[in-house]
């Protein structure tokens, strides 16, 4: 599917995915990738401008009330009432997805429980603490016991410890209750950590789409990470040699090369700086996580922020 | 349309009301001091067409003053919906967009016309002689003239984006209206000009047609002001439902 907004904006274009029941799907992409247009396209909110999706097996377009029945959401913002208590919430959205009484409260009372939020059920949601908060939304987009949960960035802007707590909650509902998850991030260990199969989204269109595992595989290379001066000189020779797979330069004293069965080429490395006049200040072999292929398959350049440490986070990531 | 959904959120819209307490207070203080301070400070005026007491005459525009008022209140809230996001969890959920606009409709008149009874219950405190057999028409018309409200709020809220722009037309729009819908002064003694527009204002049908129900000395028949006020009530409330429908978010 495609849409482009009014004024020409192509927000995602021809997206094409599938996704398997019961598993998790994480869809990765920078922030502006068009993650969460594609989310509300898949949720009824918007309309695509060309193409169709189904969600189980409905159509959005044409069939979307029964889409939303067997859908629930947790958006990108907070989209709570923070005038009523955590249950009064709950018991909103139950009461819009035609819940009756019993169910309603026997849902309750097994999604707070769930999410941890027992004791805290008859408090003004005001007076939730972030990560509370966003505990109230995953419990409430379980609700109705949808079929697919989709989680817009579930943990931006939440400290490690509750995002560590999120990613729990999330495997849990996904474990216990056998639900869908459609998750977006910007967060690479997230959907490394969380997702069965991921696809890479960036400027609108899917760049990869396998398992973290898989993805990784396609790069098959070990990545040795190096600062030092003269960077552009080494860039260059290195591009001549036969071992060297890729290289790439980014900031102004950081390189990635890659490289297969690393452990040997560290050496060839150092040598041929030394060779250069060009002074290393650190190196470090590591086997490629799900970050390189992405820095690999987008090309977006990772800034070294802290000095000595060798900044791994693409520029998006480091505002959280 | 689905009846648990616009319950639902009918008794979303009390609570929220009903705990912001504060602003409950404050809708009624104003036209209660207007009421009381201009009520007593002109009580000698005299003014072409003005059969009454000047308290009398007041207090059925300061019922509908603050009825309208409370009402618009709520329509607009659709904008704090939006800004705090909780318009997309109602906009997801499987109910049909009618059943969101009527939900949101019954819960503000319900509280709007509740605050108006409490002013027409203080300005009986403070003498206003008040013709019990009006009380039923006189109920119709605050009813409608809360619909009307919501349903202008809504318009508004949906072609307005931030609080700013809210302001605004509160001084731009809703000010003059009040002020021209007869509340305060008769029809007969504005000049010919003024007339006109005194008669665009739809709230001038709702004042004149409360009075006539409750305290008399309307300037138009009263199956005037009902069927006109009736009218508007279902355009701005179909307008507001068409534009609420069609809001992206």
């Amino acid at each position: 599917m495609t849409k482009i907004f009014n004024g020409g904006l192509v927000a995602i274009d021809r997206v094409s995915f599938n996704v398997e029941e019961g598993e998790i799907f994480g869809f990765l992409g920078p922030n502006g990738a068009g993650k969460t247009t594609t989310v509300k396209i898949l949720s009824t909110l918007l309309r695509p401008t060309s193409g169709m999706a189904k969600v189980c097996g409905y159509d959005v377009v044409k069939q979307p009330d029964k889409v939303r029945r067997s859908i629930g959401i947790v958006f990108q913002e907070p989209a709570l009432d923070d005038r009523l208590t955590g249950r009064e919430n709950l018991d909103f959205h139950a009461r819009m997805y035609g819940m009756n009484r019993r169910q309603r409260e026997r849902r309750i009372k097994e999604v707070l429980e769930l999410v941890g939020l027992t004791d805290r059920a008859d408090d003004l949601v005001k007076n939730y603490s972030g990560g509370m908060k966003r505990r109230l939304e995953l419990a409430r987009g379980l609700m109705h016991s949808p079929k697919v949960l989709f989680l817009d960035e579930p943990t931006l802007g939440l400290d490690a410890q509750s995002r560590r707590a999120i990613w729990d909650y999330v495997l849990r509902m996904n474990r216990e209750e056998g639900v869908t998850i459609f998750l977006t991030t910007h967060y690479l260990e997230e959907a490394e950590f969380l997702a069965k199969k991921v696809a890479i989204i960036d400027k609108g269109k899917i760049i990869a789409l396998d398992t973290p595992s898989g993805l990784k595989d396609l790069m098959g290379r070990d990545v040795i990470t190096l600062s030092c001066t003269k960077p552009q000189v080494l860039v260059e020779a290195l591009k001549g040699e036969g071992w060297v797979k890729d290289v790439k330069l980014f900031d102004s004293s950081h390189l990635s090369i890659y490289v297969e069965r690393g452990e040997g080429k560290v050496p060839k490395v150092v040598k041929l700086a030394e060779e250069l006049g060009v002074e290393v200040a650190s190196i470090s072999l590591r086997k490629p996580t799900l970050e390189d292929v992405f820095i690999h398959l987008t090309g977006k350049a990772p800034r070294d922020e802290e000095g000595g440490k060798v900044g791994w986070w693409p520029p998006w990531r480091r505002r959280a | 349309m689905t009846l648990q959904a616009v319950y639902v959120l009918w008794l979303r819209e009390v609570k929220r009301l009903v705990r912001a307490r504060s602003r409950l207070i404050a809708n009624l203080i104003q036209p209660l001091l207007i009421l009381a301070i201009l009520g007593f400070g002109l009580s000698y005026a005299k003014l072409p067409g003005l059969r009454l007491s000047y308290l009398d005459f007041l207090a059925p525009g300061m019922v509908i003053v603050a009825v309208a008022l409370s009402s618009m209140t709520s329509g607009v809230s659709v904008i704090w919906d939006r800004q705090f996001g909780f318009l997309k969890e109602v906009l997801v959920a499987p109910v049909s967009r009618l059943s969101i606009v009527v939900g949101k409709a019954l819960g503000g008149s319900t509280v709007a016309t509740l605050q108006g009874l409490a002013i027409l219950a203080v300005s009986v405190l403070l003498g206003v002689q008040i013709n019990i057999l009006g009380l039923l028409p006189g109920l119709t018309f605050i009813l409608l003239t809360s619909i009307f409200a919501v349903g202008l709020g809504l318009i508004i809220a949906s072609k307005v984006n931030d609080f700013e722009g809210f302001g605004l037309i509160m001084n731009l729009l809703v000010f003059p209206l009040i002020l021209l819908s007869t509340a305060f002064f008769p029809l007969e003694s504005a000049p010919n000009w003024m007339k006109g527009v005194i008669y665009l204002d739809p709230l001038t049908y709702a004042v004149d047609g409360l009075r006539g129900a409750i305290v008399g000395g309307s300037a138009m028949p009263l199956t005037l002001d009902l069927t006109i006020l009736s009218g508007l009530c279902a355009l701005t409330m179909l307008l507001g439902a068409y534009l609420f429908g069609k809001c992206e978010i």
